[in-house]
């Protein structure tokens, strides 16, 4: 009984516990609040990945792939079908995409996905990856309505104002064509009188295009416009520019035929980060991104044909739609394309029967635990040697890993806040101890056992455990739940963003609170605390009365 | 008394008890076998000149300290070798202590010093479930030390004699057999301690309770039953006072 009476006592009256008690509280808000942001952070990431895969991805190891999509199909649905939802074909390869801006060719290596959209949509929500589907804000106010209604099924087609801008770009490439031919014409009369060099007509070419607008601004964003591309339907009698491509002159020829302004047979979705880089704009220095291409526009896409050996495959394709998924990794590689057009330029579709082969399956299920069971029932009928059968955490067990290494690392770091803690309440107790060592001599003659008494430390130090993470625990609730008005509070104080939203494409930071997370934390801190206070507690318990009675 | 009932049997014996105190190459000894027989009952001083070992006695014979040599007895039975878990028991049943400086916690007030060692008595449960029991007995006992007025107060907020008188009621809570007292009166002003002994000399009357004082001052340790003077870490001289 006294051991309580004592310990509330001493928890009163001694203001230099509450110092041990505050270190505790910020030690655990800290990690409360590190904790949810990572995990926020995390799963925000795994919601991406997940998104962008399926629950169950099927994956031939041939890039030429496995013939007949439906019989692989029908396989699948055959041994799972009981717990599949949607599934969709896909081939996936390696390719390049090429496209002209500012006068030079730009050139990355991507992977090139054929999908059906409106399968993948069913698999997995690609709406909320496409940018004509979004409404961009800028400093909360709208600058661009979605270009798509919600409901609007992807698809391969432009959106209007994607169209309207195609036009305007082949109109006025026409328009300058028309220029370019007509002082064509009037260089070869001048020629025939033998009165004008070369030379000079090049350099005036190069006038005029430097006459054209090279930079407009749409959606507060400058959009340079690839100047190449408005020499691309080059006529026979121009000469040969440097930024020419020789494939170039079949397409456009075919296009003239019928509508000029009709889309290539290609159609790609095409990632953020292959056609857009940040720049620091030197007026206002503000952080802005350079679109090099847009909807709208048509570049050139190769990859390697399926047959034996692999040959050189190059298609030309327009850009229907930005891709931007947050994860650096697959908006600066991932190109999503239409399948059949894939099919065909690879020549994976059969001359003979017209199957065509795929490469792997997007697989949704009804519940997504199951997954790990699924997959054991398809790898059943896709064996090893020719497919890999993985979940999406599987497939992304690497980055997904290095993710939970980085967090535990980071929990050990900041565990560490919370020992430094402890021996704060260490030093503390210890002069407490010395402090009261009189009076543990009184309670040793009044019959107290050492137990007892080491009791009374133990449990001062549950109390200042308890006290401080549960104090910790609401300032560091409070500070999830109000995190994005305090950066808005750091970001004006500073003058600095805090949290930049187009480094890490969030609105705002993403938190995520775990009870089980919070409830450790809290033990934790509360274990350090105790054994924290073992030490001066076995002091307080080993003192001699009679020497602890005689100090004064 | 002592002259109308036959004599009393020995309550708490020490035989031939000895404690050396070691400071490195010092050796200081304090008690060289110091054979003292309290008989049931008994109000006994101990006198001495300071240094002489009087309190190392008393320490010893309540079991605060164990002796290098020797033996301490309580109704026959040795008691200074038992596990330190039983000597925390008698020293928490059988003996009261007083001190020179009054040793009240500081934290806890009049009525709470005076409880506490029920509290270490009892279990929480115990204790709860007797509160209002033992916190009636506890203001009975201040009252009885003419503290009724003062229970709510810390001990910062009282005197000296007050504090004395406060520690004395927390001796007596237990109900101990033995009180052993420490220089009682040697922090107060004569008229204090004498009001300080007259409680002491009460008690003695009244219940029968064996009392050891120890003390430097001979004017207070004359008004005990039986006087001893303990001088070169040995008992020296004894008077018997006659009533």
């Amino acid at each position: 009984m006294y051991k309580f009476l004592i310990c509330q006592r001493y928890l009163r009256t001694r203001f230099i516990a509450l110092a041990s008690v505050i270190s505790v509280m910020l030690g655990v808000a800290t990690m409360i609040v590190v904790n949810s942001v990572m995990s926020g952070f995390s799963g925000q990431m795994q919601e991406r990945i997940h998104g962008l895969l399926a629950d169950v991805v099927v994956e031939s190891h041939s890039l030429d792939g496995v013939a007949d999509a439906d019989l692989q199909i029908r396989l699948a649905r055959e041994v799972a079908g009981g717990y599949i939802e949607a599934i969709t074909p896909t081939v996936e390869v390696y390719g390049m995409l090429n496209f002209n801006f500012a006068g030079q060719w730009i050139t990355k290596p991507i992977t090139l996905i054929g999908i059906d959209p409106a399968g993948k949509a069913k698999v997995g929500p690609l709406r909320d990856f496409l940018d004509s589907y979004h409404s961009i804000y800028k400093n909360g106010k709208l600058v661009r309505k979605s270009l798509r209604k919600p409901n609007e099924v992807p698809n391969w087609n432009l959106s209007p104002e994607a169209m309207e801008y195609r036009r305007d770009k082949i109109d006025r490439q026409k328009w300058y064509q028309e220029q370019l031919a007509a002082l064509d014409r009037e260089e070869a009369e001048k020629r025939e009188e033998g009165s004008a060099s070369e030379s000079e007509n090049k350099t005036e070419i190069q006038t005029v295009a430097a006459e054209q607008p090279s930079e407009t601004v749409i959606d507060g964003v400058p959009v340079s416009e690839p100047v190449g591309d408005i020499s691309e339907p080059a006529g026979d009698e121009l000469p040969a520019s440097p930024f020419m491509n020789p494939f170039d002159n079949n397409a456009p020829q075919k296009k003239e035929e019928t509508d000029p302004y009709a889309l290539m047979d290609g159609r790609i979705y095409v990632g953020i980060g292959l056609i857009s880089y940040p720049y620091k704009d030197p007026e206002t220095g503000e952080m802005k991104t350079m679109m090099m291409a847009r909807p709208g526009d048509d570049v050139r896409i190769s990859t390697v044909t399926a047959g034996r050996p692999p040959e050189h495959a190059p298609y030309l394709a327009t850009i229907v739609d930005v891709f931007k998924s947050g994860m650096t990794e697959y908006d600066s590689n991932l190109v999503f394309c239409n399948l059949e057009e894939l099919q065909k330029v690879r020549g994976m579709i059969s001359p003979v029967t017209g199957k065509k082969a795929i490469t792997s399956l997007h697989i949704k299920l009804k519940d997504p635990d199951q997954s790990q069971l699924v997959v054991e029932h398809l790898k059943s009928v896709f064996p090893s040697d020719q497919f890999s059968v993985r979940t999406w955490e599987q497939k992304q067990g690497p980055l997904l890993a290095a993710v939970e290494i980085e967090s535990a690392i980071l929990n050990v770091l900041l565990f560490l806040i919370i020992a430094v803690a402890g021996f704060g309440i260490l030093a503390i107790f210890y002069m407490i101890v010395v402090e009261k060592t009189r009076d543990i001599g009184i309670l040793k003659s009044l019959g107290a056992s050492s137990s007892g008494i080491m009791s009374i430390f133990l449990s001062y130090g549950l109390a200042l455990g308890v006290v401080g993470s549960g104090a910790g625990v609401v300032l560091g609730l409070l500070f999830v739940h109000y995190i994005n008005e305090i950066e808005e509070v750091l970001t004006y104080l500073t003058g600095r963003k805090v949290f930049d939203e187009t480094i890490y494409y969030f609105p705002e930071i993403p938190t995520l609170v775990q009870p089980s997370m919070i409830i450790s934390v809290a033990l934790g801190a509360m274990l350090i605390a105790v054994l924290a206070s073992i030490f001066p507690a076995r002091r307080a318990a080993s003192m001699h009365p009679v020497v602890s009675l005689r100090r004064e | 008394m002592a002259d109308v009932v036959p004599v009393p049997p020995s309550h708490l014996t020490s035989v031939a008890l000895g404690k050396t105190y070691r400071n490195g190459a010092n050796c200081v000894e304090v008690l060289q076998g110091v054979n003292l027989e309290l008989r049931k009952g008994e109000f006994l001083s101990i006198i001495g000149q300071s240094g002489s070992g009087k309190s190392t006695l008393l320490h010893l014979l309540g079991l605060l300290d164990s002796p290098d040599i020797g033996e301490v007895r309580l109704d026959g039975k040795r008691i200074d070798h038992l596990p330190a878990k039983t000597r925390d028991d008698l020293r928490n049943r059988v003996f009261g202590f007083v001190f020179q400086f009054y040793h009240l916690l500081p934290e806890l007030n009049l009525i709470e010093n005076v409880l506490s060692p029920l509290m270490i008595r009892y279990s929480t449960w115990e204790y709860w479930k007797r509160r209002h029991e033992l916190k009636e007995k506890a203001s009975d006992l201040l009252v009885r030390v003419g503290l009724g007025h003062r229970m709510k107060h810390k001990p910062n907020q009282v005197s000296g004699g007050e504090l004395q008188r406060a520690a004395i009621a927390r001796s007596l809570i237990t109900e101990p057999e033995v009180l052993l007292a420490d220089e009682p009166t040697g922090n107060l002003d004569v008229d204090t301690g004498k009001g300080i002994i007259e409680l002491l000399n009460q008690l003695n009357d009244e219940q029968q309770l064996s009392i050891v004082m120890v003390t430097h001052d001979e004017s207070i340790a004359r008004r005990a039953q039986r006087i001893v003077r303990l001088s070169h870490g040995q008992i020296e001289c004894l008077r018997e006072k006659v009533a």
